[in-house]
Formats: structure tokens, sequence, C-alpha cells
């Protein structure tokens, strides 16, 4: 061929480094100017380099606000589609639970409750946070590799996918909470002033559990055999869970150990505040709890992060 | 003043590949085999530990598909990215686009980036029409409000008024693929990357996609554009970058871009290694197959001006009474055209098989060959497919229809195709 005089690049002129450094720096004066006049709405300048999607990740998250609200609406309309038993079934699954509990451990096994609370709220002011708990976790184990097709065809934060889906379970538990106000009128129970500090119970086991969950669900993007291990923990830990009896029949020198699982922490929590003044805490097996919940916390977002820039890859 | 909008500079992205060196062993032993798993269990027991990536085999390879790529981007410039299969122009958007990060170098953008590298990326079969513009919208990158103004432009382009409220589970997948286009074509970002998106729906919609891609052109924005359809990148893209086996060869003018790679051949190998036949027919080993006397080995770019002929070589063991030699051309995994030879009977020893297209028998596009051979009377044959790809680029004179979409090319002498009056006026003429 003839024609290769001006369009080929055998080494490229251009690449001076350290002119190319003046040139990043001008730009990135310019794009704050045109920030400060606020008309150009996104001059903003993207460096794409190895490890370097750290920066403005939270910035990134602010501003993928509406796809997470939406992509959580997804899943939530999705879930009631097309199905019979939907929200019956978000009903009828904790009621089942709490009767069978209710038998097992309070009238065969005879565990005693919290003071006088009725066994069945008892039952249920566990399970409530021990359903978020599991339903996040499992919601969003699955996520990432569920939106498969999403994470290898457009860029957004990946914490989005697995976040949107603890609404899911958010949802899920508003109908729980419905229902266990029910149970307390039928049974004529009255909680008092700490019923104020449910709103920080409930994030509580939401972060308990994205946590772990941001964690697995990293983990099953490369090895796809960790989606077993869910199920395995959520049946495993309703039975090591306080759910179908109050932590206060455990033995004194083994409550600090207890502490360790942080469902235990949450629970007690829920039931602090739901049943009154009936329920006590274990303050020291509390803090343990709270210490483990920001351990996984902070353990699954560095872990996600770590691994995140390569899902796309590895899906 | 610099009004550059992306730059990249020494970009590469390597993939490491897995390979099973067990493959090449003549038999396996099952103690070797559990031996093996062993010590992969253990291998991906401390990978799992340290955070790495888990590689099925036993011997890992590099693989770039990216290397040293360094260009810059203007605004308003519609560039079009062309290269083989395998050329690194998928990778290279997902770069872009920041779906995966660049192995090594660092690219600059100016701008907010929208990516489209699939048609419908997010759609929930379950979810209505309606739902499904603001969920793909979202996914795009759109803000509700901007989704909210544009929504009715949206509808009308995709025409599926009347099936707003349906899921779109039910519609049919060219209705499917007009909402997915039309929710795309109205984003307004500063950067468009796009990606074989024109590779869908009917010739009609093909060409209000085409239309609506050059509209955004001329509002001034910056579009990347990669599609296998060269004929569709050189009439709305006035920039090229060439990219074959992960660099970037040439950059520059769309004509000259083209030119050159049409002028692309030999050591361009890529895909298809291995002529694989199967079949029951024994004592018929075709070892060689060429296109207009070039190897298979190397992926062939054929001119549409150029007739093609397609050589099979081989060596039968022994005499094959009433034998029949065939090639045929698939495009997108649909067979085109198959042509033999009269069934004769084939002495032992090195034979040639050749049959030739005319020029201008089809259209530009990416065609992949088949051959083989078949005894008529005992029904026992040998076939391959997939054996090499060829590309027919478009070189077109008057005396045909330049446009490339389609699979047939006729010439316009044999088409009847001629306007008559209505038949109304007919009547009242005779």
């Amino acid at each position: 061929m003839s024609t290769t005089s001006s369009n080929v690049l055998p080494a490229d002129p251009r690449m001076n480094v350290l002119g190319d450094h003046k040139v990043t720096a001008a730009s990135a004066t310019t794009s704050t100017q045109a920030a400060m006049k606020g008309d150009e709405p996104s001059q903003l300048i993207t460096i794409l380099e190895a490890g370097r999607a750290e920066r403005n990740y939270w910035r990134d998250i602010w501003h993928y606000r509406e796809l997470f609200a939406i992509l959580a609406w997804r899943d939530v309309a999705v879930r009631y589609k097309q199905t019979v038993i939907g929200v019956a079934w978000a009903i009828v699954r904790p009621f089942l639970t709490m009767v069978v509990f209710t038998i097992i451990f309070g009238q065969i096994a005879k565990l005693p409750s919290d003071g006088s609370v009725p066994y069945p709220i008892l039952v249920f002011a566990g399970m409530l946070p021990w359903f978020l708990f599991s339903g996040i976790l499992s919601e969003a184990s699955n996520s990432l590799v569920g939106n498969a097709n999403l994470i290898s065809k457009v860029y957004f934060p990946r914490l989005v996918i697995p976040t949107a889906t603890a609404v899911v379970a958010l949802v899920d538990f508003a109908v729980n909470f419905a229902m266990l106000a029910l149970l307390m009128v039928w049974f004529g129970f009255v909680p008092n002033w700490q019923i104020l500090f449910l709103p920080a119970f409930i994030a509580l086991a939401v972060l308990a559990s994205i946590g772990p969950a941001l964690w697995i669900t990293a983990l099953n993007v490369r090895y796809r055999d960790f989606r077993y291990i869910i199920p395995f923990i959520v049946q495993f830990g309703l039975y090591v869970s306080p759910v179908g009896f109050s932590s206060a029949v455990v033995p004194e020198q083994w409550r600090l150990l207890y502490g360790l699982n942080p469902v235990v922490g949450v629970i007690d929590g829920f039931r602090w505040c739901l049943l009154g003044g009936e329920s006590q805490i274990y303050w020291p097996g509390f803090a343990l709890s709270l210490g483990v919940v920001a351990f996984f916390l902070w353990f699954g977002i560095r872990y996600f992060r770590a691994t995140e820039r390569t899902f796309a890859d590895m899906v | 003043m610099s009004d550059v909008v992306i730059r990249a500079e020494h970009l590469g992205k390597r993939y490491l590949i897995g390979h099973q060196s067990a493959e090449r062993e003549r038999y396996t032993a099952l103690r070797d085999v559990i031996g093996r798993s062993l010590k992969g269990l253990g291998q991906s027991a401390l990978d799992l530990v340290r955070g790495r990536q888990i590689i099925a085999g036993d011997e890992i390879e590099e693989f770039w598909a990216l290397r040293d790529v360094s260009f810059e981007i203007r605004r308003g410039e519609v560039v079009g990215i062309i290269g083989r299969n395998g050329a690194g122009k998928s990778t290279l958007l997902k770069v872009l686009s920041r779906i995966t990060e660049p192995t090594e170098g660092r690219v600059t953008i100016k701008g907010r980036v929208a990516s489209l590298l699939e048609v419908g990326t997010g759609f929930h079969p379950e979810l209505t029409g309606r739902e499904n513009i603001y969920l793909n919208g979202a996914i795009l990158g759109m803000t509700r409000a901007e989704i909210k103004r544009k929504f009715d432009e949206i509808v009308a382009f995709a025409e599926v008024e009347k099936f707003l409220d349906t899921p779109v589970k039910r519609y049919s997948s060219g209705m499917y693929v007009r909402l997915a286009f039309a929710v795309a074509a109205h984003l307004e970002p500063e950067i468009l990357v796009v990606d074989e998106v024109l590779a869908v729906g009917d010739a009609d919609f093909q060409k209000k996609c085409l239309g609506k891609m050059g509209e955004v052109a001329k509002a001034g924005r910056t579009v990347l554009f990669v599609s296998h359809n060269t004929g569709s990148v050189s009439t709305i893209c006035e920039k090229g970058m060439l990219l074959r086996a992960g660099n970037l060869i040439a950059d520059g003018p769309m004509s000259e871009v083209l030119s050159q790679y049409r002028g692309l051949k030999q050591s361009d190998v890529t895909a298809m290694p291995h002529l694989q036949f199967r079949g029951p027919l024994r004592g018929v080993r075709i070892t060689s197959i060429e296109i207009n006397g070039h190897p298979t080995a190397e992926l062939r770019v054929v001119s549409s001006d150029d007739d093609i002929s397609i050589g099979v070589r081989g060596r039968a063991d022994e005499d094959i009474a009433n034998l029949r030699f065939s090639v045929a051309l698939f495009h997108r995994g649909l067979r085109i055209v198959t042509c033999h030879d009269g069934p004769e009977n084939l002495p032992v020893g090195e034979f040639e098989f050749r049959c030739t297209f005319p020029a201008r028998s089809f259209r530009p596009g990416e065609y992949t060959l088949a051959a083989g051979a078949r005894r008529v009377a005992g029904d026992e044959w040998v076939w391959g497919t997939d054996l090499c790809s060829l590309e027919i680029i478009p070189v077109w004179g008057a005396e045909y229809d330049s446009d490339d979409i389609g699979i047939v090319n006729l010439p316009r002498r044999l088409v009847r195709s001629k306007r008559y009056a209505p038949v109304g006026n007919d009547q009242a003429g005779r």
C-alpha cells in the first residue's frame, strides 16, 4: 500500500510525559473555573490508570444515587410481579416461624421469657432483625453475579448493586414490623420510650449485614462456590443467634463469648427497645458485637473496593 | 488552544489465560488427575488468601489485548475504530468507558462519558416498557428529570406507544431493540462511546439509527464508534483509528485508515488456529485451505472487486469412489451458499479442489468458511466449520447498489426495479 505516510504512528512524538502533566494540570484549572461559573454541568476530568479508581469514589456514589434508587425499586417491583402469594409470603413465613419457635422453645423446652413479655412477642422481636440480616445477606451476595450483564457493559460504582438489594429486605422488614404491631395489640402489650431508639437499631442491623454481604458478594464473583455458603450461614445462624429464645438463658460466663456473634448484639438491641424495660442488654457483650459489626463493615468495604476493579473481567 | 477531550498515553490491558498442559498428554492416569487437582486446590486456596485472580489450568499465559496505545481525540470529532476481530477494539472501549481498568498507561477524559456497548443493557423482561425506559436511562447515566423531559420523544422514536404498559418480555424482538436504542439515542453526554450497536434491528431501523448518530455528531459531541460494518463507519466518521493485535497502527482521516485496513494482510494472525474436521469418512485428509492464494492462518480481507477463490488441499490415503467436495460460506451463523463438484472418484495421493465465487457476489461483511467432502453412495462425510473467516470490504462502482446492508449482492441490471403508476391511473390509460 502506498498511502501509509501521514497516518502511521511509529513512535508518537506527543508522548512527552512532562508536557502531558502540564496539560493535565492546566485543564484541571479550567474545569474548576467552569464549575464555578456553574453553567457547564460536568466539566469533570477523569483519569483512568491502574489502581486509580479510588479517587472521587464516594463522590461518584453520591452522583449515582438515582441509579441506586431505581435499582432498588426494580428489585422490589420484580419481586412482586407475576406472583400470586407475593406479599402474603412475607407474612406467612415469619408467622409460621414464630408459631413453631413459640411451641418448641416456649412450650416444649419451657425456656423463660424476658420478664412478663408474652413468648410470641419475644420471638417476633428477635425474628425481625434476624430476617432483615439473613435477607440482606442472601439478596446481596447473589446480586453481582445476577447483574453480570450490567457490570460488563456499563460503569458505575459497583457498591450500588449489593446495597440496592438491601432495600428489598427492608421492605419485607416493614411488613414484618406491621405484624409485630398487630401482635402487640393482640396481647395488649405496650412498649415504652425505648422504642424511639428503634431506627438506630435498624441501621445497626443493616450495617451488620452489609459488611459480610459485601465480602461474600465480592468473593462470589470470583469463586461461585460461595453462593452455597450463604444458605448454610442463614440456616445455622438461626439457631446460634437468640432468635427463638432470650439471650438471658445463656449462662453468664459464656455471654461475652456469645457477643462475638454480631447478630446477638443486634437482636438484644431490638428486644431492649421493643420490649420496654423487660429485656436487659448485657453491655460488655453488646459492645463486643458492635466491635465485630464495625470490623466486618470495614473489612467488607475494603475487600469489595480492592476487587471491584476486576469484576468486569471476571464476572 | 488544545481542545483534547480524550488523551490516552501508552495504554495497555493484560489478561491472564490459563492452559491445561495435561490435555497434551496422550493419556491421563487417575493418580495424576487427583494429584493435579490437589495441587490446584492448594494453589487456589493460596490465591484466595492473597486475593489474586484464580486461573484455571496450570500454565498461565499473558495476553495483551491492548499494548502501548496512544492517541488524542478532540472535542466534536467522530472517530471510527476499526480492526479485525480480537484486535482490541472492544477492550479499548471498555477501558475508555471505565468498565475495566487499564493495566498500564493512562487516559485523561474531559467531560461526561456515556457508553453504549450493548443495546438494552439492564432491560428487565418483567418490567413494562415505561418502567424500562426509566431503568435503562438511569443505567446509562441520565437523571430522572432528563428522562422525564425526553420521555415522549423516546416513545415516538421507538414507535411503541401502544405497548408502553406491557412487560417487555412480550415485545417482539424488533420492538425491544427499537425501544432500547431509542433510550440510548437520547443520551446527551459530552462523549459517547458506541460499540456494534447498529448490528441489530431491521434495515429501516438501522438507517434511522445511522441518521441519529449523524445528528449526534453534528450537535458537536464527541463520538467513538466501533463497528465491523466498515461501510457505516465510513459514512459517519471523519477520523479513523486502526487497531491490529492490540496496537494502534494508524490514526488519521477515515479514508486513509480504511485504505490501510484494506492493505492489511499476512501475519494478521488471530482466531481459528486449527483446521478441525469431523465425520465418519476416513482416508481423506484436508491439510490446508487457502483464499486467493493465501493460507487461512491469515485472516483475509478481500475487496468486493476481487473474485473469491477458495482452494482445498490434502491427501487421499486410499482410492475413494464417488466423492464430492464442498465449500460453504456462513454469515453470522447463517449458511449463505454451498458449492460442490460432481461426484467423482478420488485416486490415492495429493488432491486440490478449487471453488471460485465471482467478484461482488456478496455484500461487505464478515464471512466464515466451511469445507468438507462426502461419499455420495455410502453417505460418509467429513466436514469442518469455522475454518477461517474472511471479510469483504466495500469498493463499489456505480453499477452496484452502494448500500452495504444485506448479504447477497446483485448487479443492478439483473434486478428489475421500476416504478409503476397506481392501479387506478393504469385503467384510465388503457
